[in-house]
């Protein structure tokens, strides 16, 4: 089984990618299913149902949705394996930006939209830098200089990956996408051992826990303080008072 | 080719001394470099703090890789030798696996050809061939060649080069930037090296081509259709890197597309224009014909079919005379 990692920013078409891929996927003869994670709500699981697809969904609920995607992969896995999929794709939303649930040795697409402003391929981390492949969606509603402007500007962060205009709706381009994504020599049996592309943001503090009151005295743990302009730290507003 | 051993021993100085476009990338990726000049990679690392470092998810290892592949990628985008003269196309099948109706295909820069045929009927598949320089491995079959050889990958997984820039009917633009900053925006993802000059040339070239005019410092999301499609086409002219210009029908209003097509010809580029408007469609040397998923046929356009162009032309003209005077609210009997 192949398994293949895809992410991105809420709304910038994953879903619409991935079923159009599956398609060209299935007209090649392979099986392929889909595992989503999501945070509090989705109903994409009927979109993949409805076409067919083996789909299982997860959503985080209270937890760190990218935590949440590791601690859940594996199991997933073997639920594809089990299903005798040929390919398993993951969907996962990059919710903070920072996070990416990409794992080494296995294929990582992200996904984003020519929509989402032309400083945001500098805004988003290791799920943007370190995919293989980065495609870019919503291509069909701005104008060619927009589509070459954000796709240099995608260049920059990330050299070494393929990127591909996608158009959601119609599927061109996602025909070539599927090409890149089943390779037969691959043969997944397990992700045990195997690493993140980067670790994590780290994060334990008492909001974490459960904590809802707010002030300094309620703050535990990993706590970190913004740099604003002296006079205003939280004993002297308090002293003031 | 550089290797990123051989950047690992380079100071950051060194590195934009030899290569100036680094700059962009050290912006992009949030490196202040200021005052770091004289630091090699691995030093300039260790001067950023192991926090901050894995706060913004830096790893100097694998940016320095990126770094590399960025450079390679530059280096080879600034080499002029790899024009494009010719596009060929070879024949595949159409969706019942019938050969195509045709040889071999081969478009030349400047040179328009029109592309006709029902929506659905394979427009976009063959787009997607060409874009992705098929080498018999799309559901068609066909083979694309460029310069009569077997292109190299680049075209296809190159993140900085494309075969084909697509101008549509429906696209907006959606920057919040004046006409100036735009054009400046591109010509500068593009390392344009005289951009005021090749900015004012493409504003100027545009509010030629559209009916009313605008100022550099219109906002972008001002312009109505006609100026929009205007700047589109004047802007890919001289900016687009892509050597293949593909136009899905311009709409007759508010744009000149005669002297439209007549610009992207003087900038070298092979003009292929999906369109059922018969003056759009005379005006191209060939048409594909494209039925059941491939081409049927090309059509030569014949002198007796040019003959009747410039009827065709005239009334063209009668059309937007009218369309004119409503404009201006005079009344249309004279």
């Amino acid at each position: 089984m192949n398994l293949v990692t895809i992410s991105g920013p809420p709304s910038s078409g994953k879903t619409s990618v991935i079923l159009k891929t599956i398609d060209s996927l299935k007209a090649r003869g392979l099986k392929v299913g889909v595992a989503k994670f999501d945070c509090l709500y989705t109903d994409d699981d009927k979109l993949y149902e409805k076409a067919g697809i083996p789909v299982q969904k997860g959503l985080s609920g209270a937890l760190c949705p990218d935590h949440y995607f590791v601690s859940n992969i594996e199991e997933v896995t073997q639920w594809g394996l089990k299903e005798g999929l040929d390919v398993l794709i993951s969907e996962s939303a990059g919710l903070c930006n920072r996070c990416s649930p990409y794992i080494k040795d296995i294929k990582a697409v992200c996904v984003i939209d020519n929509l989402s402003g032309i400083n945001t391929p500098k805004k988003i981390g290791p799920m943007l830098k370190s995919a293989d492949i980065v495609v870019i969606t919503k291509g069909d509603i701005v104008s060619q200089a927009e589509r070459e402007v954000f796709a240099s500007r995608v260049n920059m962060v990330n050299p070494s990956a393929v990127i591909m205009n996608i158009n959601g709706l119609t599927g061109q381009g996602s025909y070539e996408l599927s090409t890149l994504l089943h390779d037969g020599e691959d043969d997944l049996k397990t992700l045990v051992g195997k690493k993140l592309r980067f670790s994590m943001p780290s994060a334990l503090c008492s909001y974490c826990l459960g904590e809802t009151r707010i002030g300094e005295s309620y703050q535990m743990g990993n706590v970190r303080k913004m740099n604003l302009p002296s006079g205003l730290d939280a004993e002297k507003r308090q002293g003031s008072q | 080719m550089i290797k990123k051993e051989i950047l690992e021993h380079r100071t950051i100085g060194e590195i934009l001394k030899d290569y100036p476009f680094t700059d962009s990338f050290f912006k992009n990726n949030g490196l202040e470099i200021a005052g770091a000049e004289s630091l090699n990679w691995a030093s300039y690392f260790e001067s950023i703090d192991e926090e901050e470092r894995e706060d913004r998810a830096l790893e100097p290892d694998q940016l320095i890789s990126q770094l590399a592949e960025f450079i390679n990628q530059m280096l080879e985008f600034l080499d002029e030798g790899q024009q494009v003269h010719s596009l060929t196309i070879l024949p595949g099948t159409d969706k019942s696996g019938q050969p195509e109706g045709f040889d071999e295909f081969v478009v030349r820069t400047g040179e328009v050809i029109s592309i006709v045929g029902p929506t659905g009927s394979g427009k976009s598949r063959l787009l997607g061939d060409i874009e992705w320089v098929a080498r018999k491995d799309t559901p068609t079959g066909r083979e694309i060649l460029i310069n009569d050889d077997v292109p190299d990958t680049s075209w296809r997984f190159s993140g900085a080069k494309k075969l084909v820039a697509q101008l549509s009917q429906n696209m907006n633009f959606v920057m919040d930037l004046s006409v100036e900053e735009f054009v400046e925006l591109h010509a500068e993802s593009r390392m344009v090296e005289n951009r005021g000059e090749v900015v004012k040339r493409i504003i100027d070239e545009a509010n030629d081509l559209a009916g009313e005019q605008f100022k550099p410092d219109t906002p972008i999301t001002s312009l109505s259709g006609g100026q929009s499609r205007a700047l589109m086409i004047a802007d890919t002219a001289f900016l687009s890197q892509s050597p293949i210009i593909l136009i899905d029908e311009i709409e007759n209003a508010g744009i000149d597309r005669k002297r439209a097509l007549e610009l992207l010809i003087r900038q070298e580029k092979i003009v292929l224009m999906a369109t059922h408007d018969p003056v759009l469609a005379l005006s191209g040397d060939r048409r594909i014909v494209i039925k059941n998923g491939g081409i049927a046929k090309i059509i030569e356009t014949t002198e007796e079919e040019r003959s009747i162009l410039s009827h065709l032309e005239e009334l063209d003209r009668t059309l937007l005379s009218y369309r004119t005077r409503l404009r201006q609210g005079e009344s249309l009997i004279d």
